[in-house]
Protein backbone atom coordinates (compact mmCIF):
# COMPACT_ATOMS: atom_id res chain seq x y z
CA UNK A 1 0.00 0.00 0.00
CA UNK A 2 2.33 2.77 -1.45
CA UNK A 3 1.79 6.53 -0.61
CA UNK A 4 1.22 7.72 -3.91
CA UNK A 5 1.45 11.55 -4.73
CA UNK A 6 -0.79 12.78 -7.74
CA UNK A 7 -0.39 15.33 -9.47
CA UNK A 8 -1.35 17.78 -12.59
CA UNK A 9 1.32 17.91 -15.18
CA UNK A 10 1.23 20.30 -17.28
CA UNK A 11 -0.02 19.11 -20.19
CA UNK A 12 -3.45 17.47 -17.86
CA UNK A 13 -2.43 14.77 -17.56
CA UNK A 14 -2.16 12.95 -14.07
CA UNK A 15 1.06 11.52 -12.76
CA UNK A 16 1.25 8.73 -10.91
CA UNK A 17 4.59 9.06 -8.09
CA UNK A 18 6.10 6.95 -5.37
CA UNK A 19 8.64 8.73 -3.40
CA UNK A 20 10.29 5.44 -2.26
CA UNK A 21 10.28 3.87 -5.61
CA UNK A 22 11.37 6.65 -7.65
CA UNK A 23 8.83 5.68 -9.82
CA UNK A 24 6.87 8.71 -12.12
CA UNK A 25 4.23 7.26 -14.18
CA UNK A 26 2.00 8.92 -16.22
CA UNK A 27 -1.93 7.48 -15.72
CA UNK A 28 -3.93 6.27 -18.59
CA UNK A 29 -6.90 5.86 -17.21
CA UNK A 30 -9.26 6.26 -14.01
CA UNK A 31 -12.14 3.51 -13.41
CA UNK A 32 -14.56 6.54 -11.91
CA UNK A 33 -13.53 10.03 -12.58
CA UNK A 34 -17.24 11.71 -12.57
CA UNK A 35 -18.11 15.28 -11.30
CA UNK A 36 -18.53 13.58 -7.80
CA UNK A 37 -16.33 10.79 -7.88
CA UNK A 38 -12.97 9.51 -8.23
CA UNK A 39 -11.01 6.06 -7.80
CA UNK A 40 -11.10 2.62 -8.25
CA UNK A 41 -8.82 0.79 -10.70
CA UNK A 42 -6.26 3.12 -11.97
CA UNK A 43 -3.88 2.17 -15.15
CA UNK A 44 -0.74 3.64 -15.53
CA UNK A 45 1.26 3.76 -19.29
CA UNK A 46 3.58 1.14 -17.98
CA UNK A 47 1.02 -1.25 -17.83
CA UNK A 48 0.84 -1.58 -14.03
CA UNK A 49 -2.79 -1.54 -12.41
CA UNK A 50 -3.33 0.25 -8.55
CA UNK A 51 -6.70 0.61 -6.95
CA UNK A 52 -8.15 2.48 -4.39
CA UNK A 53 -11.50 3.09 -3.18
CA UNK A 54 -13.44 5.74 -4.89
CA UNK A 55 -13.45 9.14 -3.34
CA UNK A 56 -16.22 11.28 -3.24
CA UNK A 57 -15.92 14.46 -3.90
CA UNK A 58 -12.94 13.65 -6.02
CA UNK A 59 -10.05 15.16 -4.37
CA UNK A 60 -8.11 18.74 -5.56
CA UNK A 61 -4.67 17.01 -7.02
CA UNK A 62 -1.44 17.76 -6.15
CA UNK A 63 -2.82 15.04 -2.97
CA UNK A 64 -1.22 11.83 -1.66
CA UNK A 65 -3.35 8.82 -1.53
CA UNK A 66 -2.86 5.71 -0.50
CA UNK A 67 -2.97 2.69 -3.07
CA UNK A 68 -3.39 -0.98 -3.60
CA UNK A 69 -1.83 -2.95 -6.71
CA UNK A 70 -4.48 -4.24 -8.17
CA UNK A 71 -2.58 -7.49 -9.91
CA UNK B 1 36.06 8.41 -35.04
CA UNK B 2 32.38 8.22 -37.07
CA UNK B 3 29.39 8.20 -34.48
CA UNK B 4 28.59 4.49 -33.37
CA UNK B 5 25.62 2.36 -34.21
CA UNK B 6 23.43 0.89 -31.31
CA UNK B 7 25.27 -2.41 -31.81
CA UNK B 8 29.11 -1.09 -31.56
CA UNK B 9 28.06 0.72 -28.45
CA UNK B 10 26.63 -2.72 -27.23
CA UNK B 11 29.56 -4.78 -28.21
CA UNK B 12 32.00 -1.68 -26.23
CA UNK B 13 30.25 -2.21 -23.21
CA UNK B 14 30.23 -6.19 -23.50
CA UNK B 15 34.03 -5.67 -23.93
CA UNK B 16 34.35 -3.73 -21.21
CA UNK B 17 32.42 -5.86 -18.79
CA UNK B 18 34.59 -8.71 -19.88
CA UNK B 19 37.50 -8.75 -17.41
CA UNK B 20 34.53 -9.11 -14.33
CA UNK B 21 33.53 -11.96 -12.86
CA UNK B 22 30.27 -13.64 -13.64
CA UNK B 23 28.20 -11.94 -10.79
CA UNK B 24 29.65 -8.58 -10.88
CA UNK B 25 29.10 -8.71 -14.78
CA UNK B 26 25.49 -9.27 -14.90
CA UNK B 27 24.92 -6.72 -12.17
CA UNK B 28 27.18 -4.08 -13.74
CA UNK B 29 25.64 -4.58 -17.20
CA UNK B 30 22.09 -3.54 -16.02
CA UNK B 31 23.72 0.07 -15.10
CA UNK B 32 25.68 0.26 -18.43
CA UNK B 33 23.26 1.09 -21.85
CA UNK B 34 23.39 2.73 -25.28
CA UNK B 35 21.20 5.18 -25.18
CA UNK B 36 17.92 4.88 -27.05
CA UNK B 37 15.71 8.28 -27.80
CA UNK B 38 12.58 6.10 -28.42
CA UNK B 39 12.37 4.28 -24.87
CA UNK B 40 9.72 6.01 -22.84
CA UNK B 41 11.12 4.52 -19.55
CA UNK B 42 14.70 4.55 -18.73
CA UNK B 43 14.44 1.73 -16.28
CA UNK B 44 13.76 -0.43 -19.42
CA UNK B 45 17.37 -0.04 -20.06
CA UNK B 46 19.39 1.35 -17.48
CA UNK B 47 18.91 0.73 -13.71
CA UNK B 48 19.91 3.25 -10.88
CA UNK B 49 20.23 3.97 -7.42
CA UNK B 50 21.27 0.44 -6.63
CA UNK B 51 24.29 -0.38 -4.07
CA UNK B 52 27.58 0.13 -5.41
CA UNK B 53 29.77 -3.98 -6.32
CA UNK B 54 32.29 -4.36 -3.40
CA UNK B 55 35.59 -4.31 -4.57
CA UNK B 56 34.91 -1.72 -7.38
CA UNK B 57 35.72 1.78 -7.59
CA UNK B 58 33.24 4.09 -6.79
CA UNK B 59 33.08 7.55 -6.55
CA UNK B 60 29.74 8.16 -4.57
CA UNK B 61 29.52 9.87 -1.40
CA UNK B 62 27.16 9.58 1.55
CA UNK B 63 24.24 10.83 2.97
CA UNK B 64 26.14 12.85 5.59
CA UNK B 65 27.56 14.42 2.75
CA UNK B 66 24.22 14.78 1.00
CA UNK B 67 22.46 16.36 3.67
CA UNK B 68 25.09 18.16 5.62
CA UNK B 69 27.40 18.95 1.95
CA UNK B 70 24.54 19.81 -0.20
CA UNK B 71 22.09 21.06 0.65
CA UNK B 72 22.49 22.23 4.33
CA UNK B 73 25.66 23.31 3.86
CA UNK B 74 25.19 26.51 1.88
CA UNK B 75 22.73 28.16 4.08
CA UNK B 76 24.62 30.56 5.19
CA UNK B 77 23.24 31.96 8.73
CA UNK B 78 22.89 28.99 10.30
CA UNK B 79 25.49 26.77 12.42
CA UNK B 80 25.52 23.37 10.53
CA UNK B 81 27.10 20.77 13.33
CA UNK B 82 29.05 17.87 12.02
CA UNK B 83 27.92 15.97 14.73
CA UNK B 84 30.14 12.42 16.05
CA UNK B 85 34.17 12.22 14.93
CA UNK B 86 35.59 15.37 13.72
CA UNK B 87 36.63 13.91 10.36
CA UNK B 88 33.17 14.01 8.35
CA UNK B 89 33.29 17.50 8.56
CA UNK B 90 36.78 18.96 8.45
CA UNK B 91 37.91 16.47 4.99
CA UNK B 92 34.45 18.20 3.69
CA UNK B 93 35.02 21.65 5.21
CA UNK B 94 34.14 24.59 2.31
CA UNK B 95 34.77 22.03 -0.40
CA UNK B 96 31.87 22.84 -2.34
CA UNK B 97 32.85 26.68 -3.14
CA UNK B 98 29.25 27.92 -2.44
CA UNK B 99 29.89 31.47 -2.34
CA UNK B 100 28.11 33.54 -0.13
CA UNK B 101 28.18 37.18 1.07
CA UNK B 102 28.49 37.96 4.78
CA UNK B 103 31.03 38.23 7.38
CA UNK B 104 31.90 34.87 8.20
CA UNK B 105 32.15 33.95 11.60
CA UNK B 106 30.00 36.63 12.45
CA UNK B 107 26.60 36.71 10.62
CA UNK B 108 27.62 33.57 8.21
CA UNK B 109 28.88 30.64 9.01
CA UNK B 110 30.02 28.73 5.50
CA UNK B 111 33.10 27.67 5.39
CA UNK B 112 33.48 27.10 8.98
CA UNK B 113 33.46 23.99 10.47
CA UNK B 114 31.83 22.96 13.83
CA UNK B 115 31.91 19.55 15.10
CA UNK B 116 31.14 17.56 18.30
CA UNK B 117 33.76 16.25 18.07
CA UNK B 118 33.15 12.47 19.65
CA UNK B 119 36.13 10.61 21.71
CA UNK B 120 35.78 7.16 22.86
CA UNK B 121 33.71 7.95 26.32
CA UNK B 122 31.01 9.90 24.00
CA UNK B 123 30.39 6.65 21.83
CA UNK B 124 30.19 4.52 25.55
CA UNK B 125 28.36 7.17 27.30
CA UNK B 126 26.43 8.94 24.83
CA UNK B 127 27.12 12.52 23.22
CA UNK B 128 23.39 14.26 23.62
CA UNK B 129 24.77 16.13 27.00
CA UNK B 130 27.79 17.27 24.79
CA UNK B 131 25.83 17.98 22.05
CA UNK B 132 23.53 20.44 24.58
CA UNK B 133 26.10 22.03 25.82
CA UNK B 134 27.94 22.70 22.25
CA UNK B 135 24.59 24.36 21.35
CA UNK B 136 24.80 26.69 24.25
CA UNK B 137 29.06 27.45 23.44
CA UNK B 138 27.91 28.30 19.67
CA UNK B 139 25.30 30.55 20.86
CA UNK B 140 27.11 32.70 23.22
CA UNK B 141 30.33 33.13 20.76
CA UNK B 142 28.28 33.61 17.69
CA UNK B 143 24.82 35.58 18.83
CA UNK B 144 23.83 36.66 15.04
CA UNK B 145 23.30 33.15 14.28
CA UNK B 146 19.69 32.79 13.01
CA UNK B 147 19.37 28.55 13.41
CA UNK B 148 21.34 25.29 14.35
CA UNK B 149 21.07 21.99 12.33
CA UNK B 150 22.23 18.60 14.00
CA UNK B 151 23.87 16.79 11.52
CA UNK B 152 24.48 13.44 12.35
CA UNK B 153 27.46 11.15 10.89
CA UNK B 154 27.47 7.16 11.45
CA UNK B 155 28.16 7.19 14.72
CA UNK B 156 24.85 8.74 16.23
CA UNK B 157 22.38 6.41 14.67
CA UNK B 158 24.83 3.47 16.15
CA UNK B 159 24.98 4.49 19.38
CA UNK B 160 21.51 5.65 19.40
CA UNK B 161 21.36 9.36 20.96
CA UNK B 162 18.13 10.96 20.95
CA UNK B 163 18.89 14.01 19.27
CA UNK B 164 15.18 15.02 18.75
CA UNK B 165 15.13 15.53 22.80
CA UNK B 166 17.94 17.52 22.79
CA UNK B 167 16.96 19.40 19.74
CA UNK B 168 13.28 20.26 20.50
CA UNK B 169 14.77 21.31 24.21
CA UNK B 170 16.98 23.91 22.85
CA UNK B 171 14.66 25.61 20.28
CA UNK B 172 12.68 26.44 22.85
CA UNK B 173 15.53 27.34 25.23
CA UNK B 174 17.10 29.82 22.73
CA UNK B 175 13.60 30.74 20.58
CA UNK B 176 15.43 29.57 17.24
CA UNK B 177 15.38 26.47 15.46
CA UNK B 178 17.53 23.64 16.31
CA UNK B 179 16.90 21.30 13.49
CA UNK B 180 17.81 17.02 14.01
CA UNK B 181 18.64 15.58 10.53
CA UNK B 182 18.90 11.70 10.40
CA UNK B 183 21.70 11.99 7.73
CA UNK B 184 24.17 8.93 9.29
CA UNK B 185 26.52 7.90 6.51
CA UNK B 186 25.37 4.40 6.26
CA UNK B 187 21.67 5.29 5.39
CA UNK B 188 20.99 4.61 1.33
CA UNK B 189 23.14 3.93 -1.43
CA UNK B 190 24.44 7.14 -1.65
CA UNK B 191 24.49 10.93 -0.78
CA UNK B 192 20.86 10.74 -2.81
CA UNK B 193 19.28 9.66 0.32
CA UNK B 194 20.82 12.41 2.47
CA UNK B 195 18.96 15.09 0.02
CA UNK B 196 16.35 13.55 0.90
CA UNK B 197 16.55 13.34 4.47
CA UNK B 198 17.79 16.72 4.48
CA UNK B 199 14.75 18.06 2.65
CA UNK B 200 12.36 16.32 4.92
CA UNK B 201 13.70 17.55 7.81
CA UNK B 202 13.09 21.00 5.97
CA UNK B 203 9.97 19.98 5.54
CA UNK B 204 9.72 19.14 9.61
CA UNK B 205 11.47 21.82 11.21
CA UNK B 206 11.86 25.23 8.64
CA UNK B 207 9.04 25.39 6.26
CA UNK B 208 5.85 25.84 8.25
CA UNK B 209 7.77 28.35 11.18
CA UNK B 210 5.91 31.02 9.22
CA UNK B 211 2.32 29.45 8.76
CA UNK B 212 -0.23 32.07 10.01
CA UNK B 213 2.32 35.11 9.75
CA UNK B 214 0.89 37.56 7.02
CA UNK B 215 3.37 40.04 7.72
CA UNK B 216 5.21 39.06 4.66
CA UNK B 217 4.04 41.18 2.02
CA UNK B 218 4.58 39.35 -1.11
CA UNK B 219 3.36 40.13 -4.82
CA UNK B 220 2.21 38.02 -7.75
CA UNK B 221 5.98 38.14 -9.28
CA UNK B 222 7.13 35.75 -6.23
CA UNK B 223 9.30 32.95 -6.97
CA UNK B 224 12.00 31.10 -5.23
CA UNK B 225 14.84 28.91 -6.88
CA UNK B 226 15.61 25.71 -5.71
CA UNK B 227 18.54 23.26 -6.40
CA UNK B 228 21.19 26.19 -7.16
CA UNK B 229 23.99 25.52 -4.58
CA UNK B 230 25.83 28.78 -6.46
CA UNK B 231 29.02 26.93 -7.00
CA UNK B 232 31.08 29.88 -7.98
CA UNK B 233 28.37 32.05 -8.12
CA UNK B 234 25.91 30.14 -10.48
CA UNK B 235 22.95 31.25 -8.26
CA UNK B 236 23.88 35.16 -8.65
CA UNK B 237 24.27 34.74 -12.51
CA UNK B 238 21.17 32.81 -12.54
CA UNK B 239 19.08 35.50 -10.02
CA UNK B 240 19.75 38.73 -11.97
CA UNK B 241 18.22 37.48 -15.21
CA UNK B 242 14.92 36.25 -13.62
CA UNK B 243 15.16 40.00 -11.70
CA UNK B 244 15.54 41.65 -15.05
CA UNK B 245 12.51 39.94 -16.25
CA UNK B 246 10.76 41.61 -13.60
CA UNK B 247 10.39 38.45 -11.08
CA UNK B 248 11.16 38.65 -7.17
CA UNK B 249 13.67 36.20 -6.19
CA UNK B 250 12.27 35.71 -2.62
CA UNK B 251 14.61 32.62 -1.59
CA UNK B 252 17.35 31.15 -2.97
CA UNK B 253 17.99 27.16 -1.42
CA UNK B 254 20.45 27.00 -0.30
CA UNK B 255 23.32 28.49 -2.26
CA UNK B 256 23.49 31.93 -0.45
CA UNK B 257 20.65 31.18 1.43
CA UNK B 258 19.37 32.22 4.57
CA UNK B 259 16.77 30.34 7.18
CA UNK B 260 14.23 33.25 6.66
CA UNK B 261 14.71 33.19 2.85
CA UNK B 262 13.63 29.16 3.30
CA UNK B 263 11.00 30.11 5.72
CA UNK B 264 9.22 32.45 3.76
CA UNK B 265 9.63 30.25 0.33
CA UNK B 266 5.95 28.96 1.35
CA UNK B 267 4.56 32.66 0.03
CA UNK B 268 5.67 32.75 -3.42
CA UNK B 269 3.96 31.70 -6.49
CA UNK B 270 6.33 29.57 -8.16
CA UNK B 271 9.10 27.49 -7.59
CA UNK B 272 11.83 26.94 -9.87
CA UNK B 273 14.16 24.01 -9.61
CA UNK B 274 17.42 23.83 -11.06
CA UNK B 275 18.74 20.85 -9.66
CA UNK B 276 15.78 18.39 -9.38
CA UNK B 277 17.25 15.62 -7.72
CA UNK B 278 18.16 17.38 -4.38
CA UNK B 279 15.74 19.31 -4.10
CA UNK B 280 12.35 17.75 -5.49
CA UNK B 281 11.42 16.29 -2.56
CA UNK B 282 10.44 20.04 -1.09
CA UNK B 283 8.87 20.95 -3.97
CA UNK B 284 6.33 18.22 -4.39
CA UNK B 285 5.48 19.05 -0.56
CA UNK B 286 5.25 22.58 -1.18
CA UNK B 287 2.60 22.06 -3.63
CA UNK B 288 0.26 19.61 -1.90
CA UNK B 289 0.23 21.47 1.12
CA UNK B 290 0.92 25.09 -0.18
CA UNK B 291 -0.62 24.68 -4.13
CA UNK B 292 2.90 26.13 -4.91
CA UNK B 293 3.52 25.33 -9.08
CA UNK B 294 7.09 24.18 -9.60
CA UNK B 295 8.75 24.13 -12.87
CA UNK B 296 12.12 22.58 -14.00
CA UNK B 297 14.59 24.94 -16.08
CA UNK B 298 17.74 24.84 -17.11
CA UNK B 299 20.46 27.80 -17.52
CA UNK B 300 23.24 26.37 -19.53
CA UNK B 301 24.35 27.54 -22.73
CA UNK B 302 21.97 29.95 -24.73
CA UNK B 303 19.61 27.84 -26.39
CA UNK B 304 18.23 26.60 -23.21
CA UNK B 305 18.35 29.95 -21.19
CA UNK B 306 16.09 31.27 -23.97
CA UNK B 307 14.00 28.04 -24.02
CA UNK B 308 13.79 28.41 -19.87
CA UNK B 309 13.02 31.75 -19.37
CA UNK B 310 10.19 31.50 -21.94
CA UNK B 311 8.80 28.79 -20.37
CA UNK B 312 9.20 30.35 -17.20
CA UNK B 313 7.46 33.72 -18.31
CA UNK B 314 4.25 31.45 -19.59
CA UNK B 315 3.91 31.56 -16.22
CA UNK B 316 3.06 34.69 -15.68
CA UNK B 317 1.24 37.44 -17.12
CA UNK B 318 2.27 39.42 -20.93
CA UNK B 319 4.42 42.14 -19.00
CA UNK B 320 6.92 39.20 -17.73
CA UNK B 321 6.86 37.86 -21.11
CA UNK B 322 7.88 40.91 -22.89
CA UNK B 323 10.31 41.26 -20.66
CA UNK B 324 11.91 37.50 -20.82
CA UNK B 325 12.13 38.21 -25.30
CA UNK B 326 14.11 41.27 -23.64
CA UNK B 327 15.97 40.05 -21.79
CA UNK B 328 17.22 37.75 -24.64
CA UNK B 329 17.62 40.00 -26.74
CA UNK B 330 19.81 42.32 -24.65
CA UNK B 331 22.59 39.74 -23.89
CA UNK B 332 22.06 38.36 -27.75
CA UNK B 333 25.16 40.28 -28.76
CA UNK B 334 26.94 38.98 -25.84
CA UNK B 335 26.19 35.26 -26.36
CA UNK B 336 26.85 35.60 -29.78
CA UNK B 337 30.13 37.18 -29.60
CA UNK B 338 31.29 34.32 -27.24
CA UNK B 339 29.50 31.61 -29.84
CA UNK B 340 31.73 33.23 -33.06
CA UNK B 341 34.88 33.74 -30.88
CA UNK B 342 34.58 30.14 -29.65
CA UNK B 343 32.63 27.76 -31.93
CA UNK B 344 35.63 27.70 -34.62
CA UNK B 345 37.63 26.29 -31.53
CA UNK B 346 36.13 23.68 -30.24
CA UNK B 347 33.52 22.77 -33.19
CA UNK B 348 33.42 18.68 -33.45
CA UNK B 349 34.82 18.12 -30.25
CA UNK B 350 33.76 15.36 -28.32
CA UNK B 351 33.09 14.94 -24.73
CA UNK B 352 32.21 12.68 -21.95
CA UNK B 353 30.70 13.72 -18.66
CA UNK B 354 30.17 11.86 -15.31
CA UNK B 355 28.72 14.33 -13.02
CA UNK B 356 26.18 14.40 -10.32
CA UNK B 357 22.88 16.06 -9.64
CA UNK B 358 21.72 17.91 -12.71
CA UNK B 359 24.71 18.44 -15.04
CA UNK B 360 25.03 15.07 -17.05
CA UNK B 361 22.07 16.39 -18.41
CA UNK B 362 21.94 20.01 -18.33
CA UNK B 363 25.07 21.08 -19.32
CA UNK B 364 24.63 19.09 -22.78
CA UNK B 365 22.88 22.15 -24.92
CA UNK B 366 25.93 24.43 -23.49
CA UNK B 367 28.04 22.21 -25.30
CA UNK B 368 25.92 22.06 -28.66
CA UNK B 369 25.78 25.58 -28.47
CA UNK B 370 29.81 25.57 -28.94
CA UNK B 371 29.38 22.87 -31.51
CA UNK B 372 30.56 19.87 -29.03
CA UNK B 373 28.89 16.92 -28.84
CA UNK B 374 28.18 14.69 -25.63
CA UNK B 375 29.52 11.06 -26.66
CA UNK B 376 28.58 9.86 -22.72
CA UNK B 377 27.11 11.09 -19.90
CA UNK B 378 26.43 9.22 -16.14
CA UNK B 379 25.43 9.99 -13.35
CA UNK B 380 26.88 9.35 -9.42
CA UNK B 381 23.73 8.80 -7.90
CA UNK B 382 20.83 9.44 -9.84
CA UNK B 383 17.03 7.61 -10.16
CA UNK B 384 14.85 6.42 -12.87
CA UNK B 385 13.53 9.95 -12.98
CA UNK B 386 16.78 11.83 -13.87
CA UNK B 387 17.42 9.36 -16.55
CA UNK B 388 13.73 9.40 -18.32
CA UNK B 389 15.13 13.27 -18.48
CA UNK B 390 18.62 12.25 -19.85
CA UNK B 391 17.52 9.98 -22.68
CA UNK B 392 15.62 12.83 -24.61
CA UNK B 393 18.98 15.26 -24.45
CA UNK B 394 21.34 12.89 -25.62
CA UNK B 395 22.06 11.46 -29.06
CA UNK B 396 21.45 7.94 -30.21
CA UNK B 397 23.63 5.12 -29.33
CA UNK B 398 25.61 7.36 -27.34
CA UNK B 399 26.95 5.72 -23.69
CA UNK B 400 25.28 6.30 -20.57
CA UNK B 401 26.97 4.75 -17.13
CA UNK B 402 25.67 4.59 -14.18
CA UNK B 403 27.42 5.15 -10.85
CA UNK B 404 30.39 4.26 -13.43
CA UNK B 405 33.70 2.22 -11.83
CA UNK B 406 37.05 4.01 -12.03
CA UNK B 407 38.16 0.77 -14.61
CA UNK B 408 35.12 1.29 -16.67
CA UNK B 409 35.13 5.06 -17.01
CA UNK B 410 39.15 4.64 -18.27
CA UNK B 411 38.42 1.88 -20.58
CA UNK B 412 35.40 4.17 -21.93
CA UNK B 413 37.54 6.95 -22.19
CA UNK B 414 40.68 5.00 -24.25
CA UNK B 415 37.86 3.51 -26.94
CA UNK B 416 35.71 6.86 -27.00
CA UNK B 417 38.51 9.25 -26.96
CA UNK B 418 36.97 12.12 -26.36
CA UNK B 419 38.51 15.22 -26.51
CA UNK B 420 37.18 16.58 -23.36
CA UNK B 421 36.15 14.87 -19.98
CA UNK B 422 34.11 16.49 -17.23
CA UNK B 423 33.71 14.73 -13.75
CA UNK B 424 35.11 15.44 -10.44
CA UNK B 425 38.84 15.83 -8.06
CA UNK B 426 38.85 11.98 -8.23
CA UNK B 427 38.77 11.36 -11.67
CA UNK B 428 40.87 14.58 -12.67
CA UNK B 429 44.72 13.51 -12.35
CA UNK B 430 44.23 10.13 -13.67
CA UNK B 431 42.93 11.13 -16.88
CA UNK B 432 45.12 14.54 -16.88
CA UNK B 433 47.92 12.07 -16.72
CA UNK B 434 46.44 9.90 -19.55
CA UNK B 435 46.66 13.05 -21.84
CA UNK B 436 43.00 13.84 -21.92
CA UNK B 437 41.85 17.29 -20.93
CA UNK B 438 40.02 17.26 -18.09
CA UNK B 439 37.26 19.97 -16.28
CA UNK B 440 36.09 19.25 -13.14
CA UNK B 441 32.45 19.85 -13.71
CA UNK B 442 31.45 20.00 -9.76
CA UNK B 443 33.34 22.80 -8.35
CA UNK B 444 33.94 24.12 -12.50
CA UNK B 445 37.84 23.50 -11.53
CA UNK B 446 37.53 26.49 -9.12
CA UNK B 447 36.14 28.35 -11.76
CA UNK B 448 32.70 29.51 -12.81
CA UNK B 449 29.56 30.71 -12.24
CA UNK B 450 29.08 28.64 -15.48
CA UNK B 451 24.78 29.59 -15.16
CA UNK B 452 23.18 32.28 -17.18
CA UNK B 453 24.55 34.49 -20.34
CA UNK B 454 27.52 35.41 -17.80
CA UNK B 455 28.14 31.90 -16.86
CA UNK B 456 28.05 31.12 -20.58
CA UNK B 457 31.07 32.86 -21.73
CA UNK B 458 33.36 31.63 -18.35
CA UNK B 459 31.98 28.47 -19.60
CA UNK B 460 33.29 28.95 -23.37
CA UNK B 461 36.87 30.02 -22.51
CA UNK B 462 37.39 27.09 -19.35
CA UNK B 463 36.45 24.97 -22.07
CA UNK B 464 38.69 26.48 -24.77
CA UNK B 465 41.50 26.74 -22.94
CA UNK B 466 41.70 23.12 -21.57
CA UNK B 467 40.89 21.19 -24.76
CA UNK B 468 43.21 24.09 -27.24
CA UNK B 469 46.17 24.24 -23.77
CA UNK B 470 49.34 23.87 -25.66
CA UNK B 471 50.73 21.13 -23.17
CA UNK B 472 48.97 18.83 -24.72
CA UNK B 473 51.10 18.23 -27.16
CA UNK B 474 53.95 17.85 -24.75
CA UNK B 475 52.85 14.79 -23.42
CA UNK B 476 55.90 12.77 -24.42
CA UNK B 477 59.30 13.20 -22.99
CA UNK B 478 61.14 15.00 -26.06
CA UNK B 479 63.82 12.50 -26.37
CA UNK B 480 61.27 9.92 -27.40
CA UNK B 481 59.88 12.32 -30.33
CA UNK B 482 60.25 11.57 -33.86
CA UNK B 483 61.57 14.12 -35.34
CA UNK B 484 58.59 14.93 -37.46
CA UNK B 485 56.31 15.50 -34.18
CA UNK B 486 58.86 17.86 -32.35
CA UNK B 487 59.30 19.98 -35.55
CA UNK B 488 55.27 20.01 -35.82
CA UNK B 489 54.81 20.93 -31.97
CA UNK B 490 57.20 23.60 -32.44
CA UNK B 491 55.40 25.24 -35.41
CA UNK B 492 52.46 24.63 -32.77
CA UNK B 493 54.10 26.25 -29.75
S1 LIG C 1 30.05 7.50 5.86
FE1 LIG C 1 29.79 8.06 8.03
S2 LIG C 1 31.87 8.25 8.83
FE2 LIG C 1 32.02 8.36 6.58
S3 LIG C 1 31.94 10.57 6.07
FE3 LIG C 1 29.85 9.76 5.97
S4 LIG C 1 29.00 10.17 8.02
FE4 LIG C 1 31.24 10.32 8.20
Amino acid sequence: MPNVMIRRRDDGNLLFYVAKKDMEETIASVETDTADTWGGEVALTDGSRWYIDPISPPPSFPTTLRFKRAD
Amino acid sequence: MAKMTQEETQALIQEVLEVYPEKAKKDRAKHLAANDQSVEQSKKCITSNRKSQPGVMTVRGCAYAGSRGVVWGPVKDMVHISHGPVGCGQYSRAGRRNYYVGHTGVDTFGTMNFTSDFQEKDIVFGGDKKLDKLIDEINELFPLVKGISVQSECPIGLIGDDIEAVSKKKTKELEKPVVPVRCEGFRGVSQSLGHHIANDALRDWVLSNRDGDNSFESTPYDVAILGDYNIGGDAWSSRILLEEMGLRVVAMWSGDGTLPEMELTSKVKLNLVHCYRSINYITRHMEEKYGIPWMEYNLFGPTKIAESLRAIAARFDETIQANAEKVIAKYQAEYEAVVAKYKPRLEGKKVMLYVGGLRPRHIIGAYEDLGMEVVGTGYEFAHNDDYDRTMKEMGNATLLYDDVTGYELEEFVKRLKPDLIGSGIKEKYVFQKMGVPFRQMHSWDYSGPYHGYDGFAIFARDMDMTINNPCWNRMQAPWLQSSESSAAQQAAA
